[in-house]
């Protein structure tokens, strides 16, 4: 069971959350512009690393605010909690996104 | 390749068990194949067999970081099934459903194949109304199928509740009759087999570590933990790996990988002699030869490699066991562990060109691609022999992303994704 600090509530069980896939990824602007292959890209490419992932989680049994983790997907440890709308820290010398 | 036999077991029994040799060779790689699969899980095996049997292309290598059938292939729940809701599904999955049929003989290796069929029940008026049409779908598509009453799935699943005060009361469901199981490892091994009888090699604790280019861009090999391998094509067969294996590509997919998990209990007598699958908890089950219940639920859902799943995941599945089947519930697990499961947005597979020349890839399978080994292999064996992708798989290409042609099989898929 995943201990997730909600920045709002603290600690809670991962059964109080929800995964909302990879975070840091823009939509194209201004859409009407974006080209095919950048609409596929911010509607179904990912990322998808093996390591640290930065992921958006929102608290859907609790508060139901969103934030971003950064969270190992090999150990599933979590390796921090920030904002959405902060960049992506850096994480055991690896750059954010 | 000494062909398996009754007879054989005989004579080798007057011999002591003496002439029996390696199923597979341990080969060391060569600088240099016609085609290189990267990953000896069911896919990529079957991929080199159908390779060198329909194409008589010999010269391939299956590449595997670890031990072959060591991933998805010997860690998935061993349902086979075509019961898809689009026609361009049902063509695939039912191809696939018709050379296992066959498979054993063909390979010349016993893969349990057991045609046991799978109940999928019904709990609410919604599900049997989306049954209904979800078979309306599957019988225009050709694939068999037929409703069930409660009273006949009760007939078929003795263990299920189906009283009115059942947790998930079952208000009915339908059966397809050629579904059922078989023995995954058996798979992997079969085809190992019969390919290394053919001049494949099946080149064990090899990691690719990179991919050569020339300056056109084409890959013209792989840099792997053995070294440097030269190769005209070459496939991705990586499952939940795919995504590790573009990057080094250049490229990225439309994929994200999770846990699935799975269980297996104790020894038991026989008490279940179907696949049971139940819409509402997303629940499926069967019984091995060996008495053990093979069950399953619903992906850990936050990406994952880590090969085993969380508590709650399991509370999940334990509890659609043991609400479902109440003189199930007290049975003792034996083990448990989960695949790395590569999910693509239509659930459905991605198979074919990768943006880069010379590269093909078969991904995206999800929670289904044990089912789907013979076609998989049989599809990417044609694209790479021919350079063009095979009819069944045509649909499935990469590009249909962009162009809005998704294959949307997550209901159909039989869990939610």
């Amino acid at each position: 069971m995943l201990l997730i600090s909600c920045p709002w509530c603290g600690p809670r069980d991962e059964i109080e959350f929800r995964c909302g896939g990879e975070s840091h990824i823009a939509r194209p602007e201004p859409s009407e512009e974006a080209t095919d292959g950048a609409w596929v890209d911010y509607l179904f490419v990912r990322t998808n690393p093996k390591g640290v992932s930065f992921e958006r989680w929102v608290h859907a049994f609790g508060c139901r605010q969103w934030f971003n983790l950064a969270r190992d997907t090999v150990t599933h440890e979590i390796k921090a909690v920030y904002h959405i709308g902060e960049a992506a820290p850096a994480i055991d010398g690896e750059d954010g996104a | 390749m000494k062909r398996y036999s009754a007879l054989r077991l005989f004579v080798e029994g007057l011999r002591g068990q003496k002439g029996w040799t390696p199923a597979w060779r341990s080969p060391s790689p060569k600088k240099r194949y016609d085609v290189i699969v990267i990953g000896a899980g069911g896919h990529g095996l079957a991929t080199a067999y159908y390779l060198a049997r329909n194409h008589g292309v010999r010269d391939v290598a299956v590449l595997e970081r670890g031990w072959l059938g060591g991933g998805n292939t010997g860690r998935n729940t061993t349902i086979v099934r075509s019961n898809y809701y689009y026609p361009a599904s049902a063509r695939i999955y039912d191809f696939s459903v018709r050379l296992y049929e066959r498979l054993s003989r063909e390979l010349n290796y016993n893969i349990m194949y057991s045609q046991r069929g799978i109940v999928t029940t019904a709990h609410s008026r919604h599900e049997l109304e989306g049954v209904r049409r979800w078979l309306g779908a599957m019988r225009l598509n050709g694939v068999d199928g037929e409703m069930l009453t409660t009273a006949e799935v009760k007939l078929r699943v003795p263990v299920l509740d189906v009283s009115p005060t059942a947790r998930l009361p079952v208000l009915g469901g339908y059966i397809h009759k050629r579904a059922g199981t078989a023995r995954h490892d058996a798979v992997a091994w079969g085809y190992a087999r019969a390919a290394d009888a053919l001049g494949v090699d099946i080149i064990q604790n090899c990691e690719v570590r990179g991919f050569a280019s020339n300056a056109a861009g084409r890959v013209v090999g792989v840099e792997t933990s053995l070294g440097p391998i030269a190769a005209e094509k070459i496939c991705l067969s990586v499952a939940g790996h795919s995504g590790v294996l573009a990057a080094l590509a250049g490229f990225r997919l439309p994929v994200t990988s999770y846990a699935l998990q799975a269980f297996v209990s104790e020894p038991l007598k026989p008490v279940l002699d179907t696949v049971v699958m139940s819409l509402a908890s997303g629940f499926y089950i069967s019984q091995s030869d060996k008495g053990g219940l093979v069950f399953g639920g619903e992906l850990d859902r936050y990406p994952s490699y880590a090969q085993r799943g969380n508590m709650p995941t399991i509370r999940n599945a334990a509890a659609a066991l043991a609400d479902q089947m109440p003189s199930l519930g007290r049975v003792r697990l034996a083990r448990h562990w989960a695949g790395i499961v590569d999910i693509a947005p239509d659930s459905s597979p991605i198979l074919g060109e990768t943006p880069v020349p010379g590269l093909l890839i078969n991904c995206g399978w999800g929670t289904g691609g044990f089912k789907a080994i013979p076609v998989g292999g049989f599809v990417l064996a044609h694209h790479l022999a021919t350079g063009k992708a095979h009819d069944l798989a045509a649909p499935f290409g990469l590009k249909r992303f962009a162009e809005g042609a998704l294959i949307d099989e997550a209901a159909a898929s039989g869990i939610a994704h």
